[in-house]
């Protein structure tokens, strides 16, 4: 089988819990992993004589959206009725946007390989989630859990443009930043705030037409967009090897195996009877209304990557992790505010800070010690008080507990200050250098790499409070004087 | 007791001790009792009602500042929703449900102490002209218990025409308060589309429905709109206009001299299917208000046969969609041999909705589906919009347009002529025109007919000119 021959053609349907208070047309908590069906309201219930009304912070988060995929905005907005039954639809039809959808004609550029390309954004339109059915669970009963009924969505819908898992990876990726950036989702693929469903078609390179498109739906984490891909692609080559027609369907991704499997055969042709939903007025959009919105976009994550590496001279790496989590950036921005020394920031930051963040299971969203806090530290290092493993090791952990004192003033009390007392060094060093005679001669038949043998035990002795540069030409002076 | 007609008369009296609430409710209650052939009420609140009207009286003992509705005993419709009361709209579909929830309009009218007493049958989903399509029996005109109240509000036409209330609150989608009026002899009145909020009225058809009240006096609905009316958050088709004094306006119509000018639709007053003393009726009145002064001009009104099934079509895509939440999953009615979820909706549907509700689902699911839709939702969308200007560029040269309220006189039970849903359909052609465009329309009675059934004319406004339809609505009654 030539995998070589073939181009995989790939859409992207990524559906974005947005992050409202409430529930996008009824007065609902809207929040994830409440107890199953609290946070339902006889509205999201669809009881009887009950209409929706729209949550108006919607348009805002999904202007947001569009404006940062360069897409153009709608400015007459309505919502259709999707008619369906199904038992955790409460309405029996789903409210959405269907011809009118709020965003529309975007892109987003993406970089894979070093090589940047722009993916179409054909729309991004709003409407409401379903609620959840559980079917393994209960050997008897399906189970229903409708507090996620009524979140509110936006469903971003890409051009057939991704030719590849890597490509999809990055495109989802970039597009979960993005959103995370604008504080309107958390995007958690595993708590299911960002979905994720996959078109995929293989052609011979070159073809002019597509192949018949698979829909590939459960995909819950970020690697198994693709995974999903990856086998979905091969197991459509090995048909068409075969000489077998790929047939249209919807596949679910099997994270266990890495596998898909048929979902429904021959999609059956589904008529939702769309129509316009007669119980919400149209929304406008104004031109000030965006511009508003416009004003206050916050710097996205590849604006900000730029920024770091064209201007502050960071390597590509740093600031793609840096940019990686919209709090780290904000957190290194406001370091820098009070120090040039970026390098030192970016070393705290990808070093101590993030050993302790994981090893807490903590984020620096709230991280106990201020960005000033830290320079603070790198101030004292750079000075010479204090070294950078004694301040990593000892006084970090110590300050976050007390993160009222000052560094210097913890530092003191808990004497981890460096020695440059003449004295105090002159005696480590004549003990170290009495505990070692063998390496003393060494260093005098001519090992002058002792040296550093000699400052590491210096180093050991002094509990790291040895000011390293007095210390070296202390002890170059001793073993002179040795000699 | 004397038939009260008037809520001022009833305060007057109250005020003056000569009645009391409680002698008032204990009143209706004893002609509801004698009513109860014409099957008006599916639930009577007798003790509840009792009750507040023992409070009322204490509260008017003890000088305490009474609501603007007190000494009102009234019957709401079954599609308007009452905070732990039960509410089916006439359906097996909804049995034993109670509503978690007031209405907007229950609350307000609640506030300024209405005594609810009792909630009435209706066409089923307010979805019929005769009010035989209640899961709980017909309902008989008070007039004549062989003849029809007319619907879908027929048992609300009905309690206020046998004096068991003095008003009661109906819903009109396509004539549904001023069709059971005309038939029942009392003053049906349909406001703006949105001038009163929707949430707690049951969905028949979202872009036409509209609460509206069935009084034996043009006060009263005047009284009753400027209470109900107003902004809603509740419901985001609801004007956020301002609420005249519409109860105010109408003090000065006895004096007011004001010549107004009065178009009519000569298609519609020769149309075939009018009844011609209905037709002789309304002719005289023209006349009379011709010779009043008014300007009363024919005005060419080309739609007239288009009126009805644009009507048909648009109400039934809307209620076949508003209708899928009574599915067996959630609340309800739920089939006990379903063996899976597809069976459970087909089942509990299909033993739980009666005939004509499945008739206007299984029609509006025709209209939207994929292949129909242009042809049929999406043109007659397109003719409600022509309908919506033409209508409205009438106003700009007239305050009203007159038509009688109904081509018949309430018809009899079971009449065989109209087992043709299609004929009872083409029944609602003067009504339907006033939730097509979304304006305000009023049913007064007009005249008794040969065969002893009373008949009303309607009236219709510019949207939000209720104020001026209601004072004319008075002078007609005059």
């Amino acid at each position: 089988m030539d995998i070589s021959k073939y181009e995989t053609v790939i859409g992207l349907e990524i559906h974005v819990q947005l992050q409202t208070n409430s529930k996008i047309f009824a007065p609902d908590t809207n929040s994830f992993g409440a107890e199953p069906n609290t946070n339902i309201s006889y509205i999201t219930l669809g009881h009887p004589g009950t209409l929706p009304f729209a949550n108006e912070r919607i348009m805002e988060y999904a202007v947001k959206i569009g404006l940062a995929t360069n897409c153009k905005i709608e400015r007459h907005n309505r919502f259709a009725r999707k008619n369906y039954f199904y038992a955790d639809l409460p309405k029996g039809y789903q409210i959405t946007q269907n011809l009118t959808p709020i965003c529309y004609d975007g892109y987003l550029p993406i970089e894979v390989n070093g090589e940047v390309k722009k993916i179409g954004i054909t729309r991004i339109h709003l409407e409401e989630d379903a609620g959840k059915s559980t079917h393994d669970q209960d050997p008897n009963y399906s189970l229903i859990d409708l507090n996620r009924a009524g979140t509110p969505l936006v469903e971003i819908v890409s051009e057939p443009d991704i030719r590849s898992a890597d490509e999809a990876y990055q495109y989802v990726s970039d597009m979960r930043r993005i959103v995370r950036y604008l504080g309107i989702s958390d995007a958690d693929m595993e708590k299911g705030n960002l979905r994720c469903d996959v078109n995929i078609s293989v052609m011979l390179k070159g073809a002019k037409e597509y192949g018949e498109r698979v829909e590939v739906k459960n995909i819950n984490s970020l690697r198994n967009v693709k995974r999903a891909i990856e086998f979905e692609t091969k197991r459509q080559i090995k048909l068409v090897e075969k000489g077998v027609q790929v047939e249209r369907q919807t596949r679910s991704f099997d994270a266990s195996n890495g596998t898909t499997f048929s979902l429904r055969d021959k999609e059956l042709a589904h008529d939702y009877r769309y129509f316009p939903e007669p119980d919400l007025p149209q929304m406008y959009v104004s031109e000030e209304y965006i511009a508003a919105i416009e004003a206050e976009m916050p710097t996205l994550p590849k604006a900000l990557q730029d920024e770091f590496t064209q201007k502050l001279g960071l390597s590509a790496y740093d600031a793609g992790v840096l940019t990686d989590e919209k709090e780290m950036a904000a957190y290194f921005c406001e370091a820098i505010k009070h120090t040039d020394d970026y390098k030192a920031v970016v070393n705290w930051l990808m070093g101590p800070v993030k050993e302790y963040l994981n090893k807490n299971n903590a984020d620096i969203g709230n991280f106990a010690l201020l960005p000033k806090q830290l320079v603070e530290l790198i101030h004292l290092i750079k000075d010479g008080q204090l070294s950078f493993s004694v301040a990593a090791q000892k006084l970090l952990p110590e300050w976050i507990e007390q993160p009222q004192m000052s560094a210097l003033n913890l530092a003191k009390s808990l004497n981890l200050l460096m020695e440059s007392d003449d004295d105090f060094i002159e005696e480590v060093i004549e003990r170290v250098l009495q505990q070692f005679p063998d390496k003393v001669k060494a260093y005098q038949k001519g090992r002058k790499g002792m040296t550093g043998f000699f400052m590491g035990q210096i180093m050991k002795a002094s509990k790291g409070k040895a000011d390293p540069k007095l210390t070296n030409k202390l002890l170059a002076k001793k073993l002179k004087e040795v000699n | 007791m004397q038939h009260y007609k008037n809520l001022k008369v009833i305060q007057r009296d109250l005020a003056a001790a000569k009645i009391t609430c409680a002698g008032l409710v204990d009143f209706y209650l004893s002609n509801i009792a004698q009513s109860q052939e014409t099957n008006a009420y599916l639930e009577v609140f007798e003790e509840e009602a009792r009750q507040k009207a023992k409070e009322l009286d204490q509260k008017i003992a003890n000088g305490e500042k009474l609501g603007r509705l007190h000494g009102m005993v009234i019957a709401i419709k079954d599609v308007i929703c009452y905070k732990n009361h039960k509410i089916s709209a006439s359906s097996n579909i909804l049995s034993n449900f109670e509503s978690l929830f007031s209405s907007t309009a229950v609350e307000r009218i609640l506030l300024e102490d209405a005594i609810i007493i009792g909630r009435t049958s209706c066409d089923e989903f307010a979805m019929g002209s005769t009010n035989e399509n209640s899961a709980f029996g017909v309902v008989r005109n008070f007039d004549n218990l062989d003849k029809v109240p007319g619907g879908s509000s027929g048992g609300s036409a009905v309690a206020v025409q046998a004096n068991t209330c003095l008003a009661a609150l109906g819903s009109d989608t396509g004539g549904s308060v001023r069709q059971p009026a005309s038939f029942c002899n009392v003053i049906g009145f349909k406001p703006t589309y949105g001038r009163i909020s929707r949430h707690g009225l049951i969905a028949y058809a979202s872009s036409f429905d509209q609460i509206g009240t069935l009084t034996q006096s043009v006060e009263d609905a005047a009284l009753l709109l400027e209470i109900m009316a107003g902004k809603d958050d509740f419901d985001g088709t609801n004007s956020s206009k301002s609420v005249p004094k519409y109860s105010e306006a109408l003090q000065e119509v006895s004096s007011d001299k004001e010549k107004k000018r009065i178009a009519y639709f000569k298609e519609a007053l020769e149309n075939e299917g009018l009844d011609a003393e209905i037709q002789q009726k309304t002719k005289e009145l023209l006349a009379k208000l011709q010779s009043e002064g008014h300007t009363v001009e024919a005005v060419s009104f080309p739609y007239l046969d288009y009126l009805v099934p644009t009507y048909y079509i648009l109400t039934t895509a809307e209620a076949s969609s508003n209708l899928s939440r009574y599915d067996g999953i959630h609340y309800g009615h739920r089939s006990k041999d379903a063996k899976n979820m597809e069976a459970t909706y087909r089942n509990s549907r299909t033993e739980a909705f009666g005939e004509e509700v499945k008739r206007r689902i299984m029609l509006g699911t025709f209209v939207l589906s994929s292949g129909y839709y242009d042809a049929y939702y999406s043109k007659a969308q397109k003719v409600r919009r022509l309908i919506h200007d033409y209508t409205r560029n009438i106003f700009k040269n007239f305050d009203f347009i007159l038509t009688p309220t109904t081509p018949t006189p309430a018809f009899d039970i079971g009449d065989k002529e109209y087992q043709d849903p299609v004929s009872m359909y083409l029944a609602d052609i003067y009504t339907v025109q006033a939730n097509l465009v979304g304006i305000p329309a009023v049913s007064v009675p007009l005249s008794h007919h040969s065969n002893g059934m009373s008949f009303g004319v309607q009236l219709m406004a510019d949207k939000f000119e209720e104020s001026e339809l209601l004072k004319f609505g008075k002078k007609l009654t005059l």
